[in-house]
């Protein structure tokens, strides 16, 4: 097998949103950045899956330099190499993103295809839903989207779905693209030994063109509206008695 | 002038076809369960070919798994932008949209171009309005003429979610616990106090990544949006990533030991002090008074 995994450098945010002075993007001066979420989970899968058999498993980034960081992390867990579409850290819409990554595995691919290519159902920052599903289209390889559940089974893939009622099952022929979820697997933390491997993995850089941008960022905002008015009902166990009062009030006990 | 929405059952599909209206042209709708089981790529197919034929200033659908699945296929095929969870559009040229970001944690204006214009309305954000129904597509001669290769991708088999109760989603009543809560066996009073008010136990992202509980009791951005009527948030901070899923509850509880901590403002109520002490002191409470 050999398996692709796509990965978004974004923030780690705090209790509040905190927007840079431009409101294009977050202030992020005092805060932390990771894989977003749904990815780590498509580098743990990928990672078992070379485990339980054999193969390769590449990670792909499109963000600044800085995301070398993320890379590295992902080769930590066990992923063999990196390739980095590096940028200067300005948005990208999620078609040129597609562009770009396609570009890059129909390079990659002349060593051989990837049986398998793993996206995040949506990154955490953008929330774009689509760039998983362009690749696919472009690569013409059949996608699922949203799993949390796949299991490789000879010359296809079996897809579980979460419906919000069950799950949904499908079956896809290899090569496929899907897009997965928190909640796949528990991503297991990087060892030492882990962390030092990854320091010396390939990592292949190179500087795609920022095309124009379709869907073009103008400024964030804070969502307001009415907040909520905290009515403070007591402290340590002593408050009990009011909160049952209150719980009776709004009719839950 | 017209515009096309894909509908599926449910209220989401309600405000996708509020925010089509607004757009002033005649609304017609297809419908997701045109094809049954779900076959995304089919739909996608069949969308396309309708707007073929009505040639809409736009397309709507409800953000929903499905409704961002099939508008993201339709986007890739037809090689237009798409944006995603849009709580406000704007017909013009450029097209003026307000998106979620960070599962609704921050907006973002921005402007899309191409035509017909793809968005998708994100769940619960307008004001429904009632108007005229739309006029529903006969997806019928569109089916006959689907390729093979649109029906690779489909549902095979459904598989019902493990007995019985209500779904994080659909409970009433949430008591999480949070990064206080300190270990799986720290559980054990949560799971009291949800038993005594017949509320389903949550926690927040800390506690799935720590493996105390499983993915599936996680309320949050990446886990469970949930609408109680009461959310009660044991040793939970309220980062935004939490918030995102819990800001739908009708009322909020807080109990933590950190006066200072987010959730503490953001809450309708709050207990300040060690939810250790406190939760099992509320659990006395209540059967006392049984």
């Amino acid at each position: 097998m050999k398996i692709l995994v796509c990965v978004k450098r974004v923030p780690f945010t705090g209790g509040k949103m905190v927007l840079a002075p431009d409101r294009k993007a977050l202030e992020t001066r005092h805060l932390g950045f990771t894989i977003s979420p749904h990815e780590e989970c498509g580098v743990e899968e990928a990672v078992r899956i070379i485990e339980a058999g054999s193969g390769e498993s590449v990670v792909l980034t499109l963000g600044p330099a800085e995301a070398v960081e993320q890379l590295r992390d992902a080769m930590a867990l066990g992923i063999d190499r990196a390739i980095h579409l590096q940028t200067d850290g300005s948005e990208w819409d999620g078609e040129s993103t597609a562009a770009a990554i396609v570009d890059a595995i129909r390079s990659e691919e002349a060593s051989g295809p990837f049986d398998l290519i793993f996206f995040g159902n949506e990154s955490a920052d953008a929330c774009g839903f689509q760039v998983g599903i362009r690749v696919a289209r472009e690569l013409g390889r059949p996608c699922v989207t949203g799993l949390k559940g796949v299991k490789v089974e000879g010359p296809s893939i079996r897809c579980e779905q979460d419906t919000g009622a069950g799950r949904d099952v499908y079956v896809l022929p290899l090569p496929a693209v899907v897009t997965v979820k928190e909640g796949l697997n528990l991503p297991r933390y990087p060892s030492v030994p882990g962390r030092m491997r990854a320091a010396r993995k390939p990592v292949v850089t190179s500087s795609p063109a920022g095309p124009e941008q379709n869907l073009g960022l103008v400024e964030l905002s804070v969502p307001g509206g009415p907040g909520r008015q905290t009515k403070l009902l007591g402290s340590r166990p002593s408050a009990a008695p009011v909160v049952v009062e209150m719980l009776r009030e709004i009719g839950v006990a | 002038m017209n515009v096309l929405v894909l509908t599926e059952d449910g209220e989401p599909s309600e405000q996708a076809l509020t925010l089509a209206r607004s757009w002033g042209g005649t609304v017609h709708s297809l419908r997701m369960d045109a094809i049954t089981p779900f076959a995304p790529d089919a739909i996608a197919t069949i969308l396309q070919r309708a707007a073929g034929d009505l040639k809409p200033m736009a397309v709507f659908a409800a953000g929903t798994d499905r409704g961002n699945d099939v508008m993201a296929r339709l986007a890739a095929r037809t090689g237009l932008p798409f944006a995603a969870n849009v709580v406000a559009a704007e017909p013009g040229d450029p097209v003026k949209v307000t998106r979620q970001r960070w599962g609704g944690s921050l907006l973002e204006d921005a402007t899309l171009r191409g035509s017909p214009t793809l968005v998708t309305v994100a769940p619960y954000s307008v004001r429904i309005t009632e108007g005229a129904a739309p006029a529903e597509l006969d997806a019928s001669r569109y089916v006959e003429q689907l390729d093979p290769r649109d029906m690779l991708v489909q549902v095979r088999e459904h598989i019902d979610p493990p007995g019985g109760g209500v779904s994080l989603a659909e409970a009433r009543v949430v008591v999480s616990g949070g990064r206080g809560v300190g270990s799986k066996e720290g559980f054990a009073i949560i799971e009291e106090l949800a038993g005594l008010l017949g509320a389903r136990v949550g926690c927040s992202r800390v506690v799935t990544s720590a493996g105390w509980r499983p993915h599936t009791d996680q309320v949050g951005q990446t886990g469970t949006k949930i609408s109680p009527d009461l959310y009660i948030a044991c040793g939970i901070s309220g980062a935004t990533q939490h918030m995102a899923g819990c800001k739908g509850a009708k009322k909020i509880l807080a109990i933590n030991a950190d006066p200072e901590a987010p959730i503490m403002s953001l809450a309708d109520y709050s207990v300040v002090g060690d939810l250790k002490e406190v939760v099992p002191a509320i659990s006395a409470e209540i059967r006392k008074r049984q």
